[in-house]
């Protein structure tokens, strides 16, 4: 198993462990979406520690998540980009503009809970 | 030093191979990390170019040396439709099928050198090279040795 999803009150964690196939990156995509859809989560924390890259095709599907999550109401926060991996993706000059990341997993958790109670403020 | 390692593209675990094989050799050739990250990167979009024009390929490495500096070419070839305007696919903003054009170019930013030979219904041949950056960085201080040397003489 490259990747472990669990659930944490109203948050989704993907964890890759390992490194990812194209459709591999394709099948994660839609579980991820559709078991955030059912738990009616508010946020998806994905770590991606475990991929070697991030070429333009995984960018633009960590894109992809974070922008339909957020067509339902919910964040995606995205941690453990490797050091190296990010220098490449610079490199790359890959559009990350509507990735949102964090240090870890504490951070993400933060991060995720000031965004979802701007939203709400935003709301009122 | 090592041998030229050859890995055939046939489907997208393939493209994982590739990466790791690519990621070992820089290893074994004194990279550093960040440098086998940027050429296991371009190897990716190479072998999905690969994947989606031509349906398969291959992608050989093979360790460089030259005049004290070090470094690996990677050659990418497939008998594919080939592209009709090569200077167009490795400039930014080119879409072509089924992505947003950033394939060819942001592997280009990646490496050294980046050269794409092609002819439409004769293929594709991707041949790119990246230098270890330590040689660079000796090289420069040895330059700036000389350089201080001859000015106190």
């Amino acid at each position: 198993m490259s990747v472990l999803i669990s659930r944490q009150g109203d948050y989704l964690i993907a964890s890759v462990v390992s490194d990812l196939s194209d459709s591999q990156v394709v099948a994660l995509r839609s579980e991820l979406i559709d078991r955030a859809c059912a738990l009616r989560a508010r946020g998806i924390i994905l770590d991606v520690g475990g991929l070697d890259v991030i070429d333009s095709f995984v960018a633009r599907s960590l894109r992809s998540i974070a922008l339909t999550m957020r067509l339902r109401g919910a964040e995606t926060v995205v941690v453990g980009i490797r050091p190296e991996v990010a220098i490449a993706m610079v490199q790359f000059d890959l559009d990350l503009v509507p990735i949102h990341a964090a240090l870890d997993i504490d951070e993400a958790f933060l991060l995720l809970e000031h965004r979802i109670e701007g939203n709400s403020e935003d709301e009122r | 030093m090592r041998d030229e390692i050859v890995v055939s593209i046939r489907s997208d675990q393939d493209m994982v191979e590739a990466r790791a094989k690519c990621r070992r050799l820089a290893d074994d050739l004194g990279f550093s990390r960040t440098d086998a990250t940027l050429i296991a990167t371009a190897i990716s979009e190479i072998a999905r170019n690969i994947l989606v024009h031509a349906g398969r390929g291959e992608i050989s490495m093979r360790p460089l040396c030259d005049d004290g500096r070090y470094g690996m070419t990677v050659v990418a070839r497939d008998s594919g439709p080939g592209i009709r305007d090569v200077a167009r696919a490795v400039k930014s903003g080119f879409a072509s099928r089924g992505g947003l054009g950033l394939g060819l170019p942001g592997a280009r930013r990646l490496m050294d050198k980046f050269d794409v030979e092609s002819e439409p219904g004769e293929g594709t041949t991707v041949t790119m090279t990246k230098w270890r950056a330590v040689d660079d960085l000796e090289r420069l201080r040895e330059k700036r040795r000389r350089r201080a040397g001859g000015a106190s003489s």
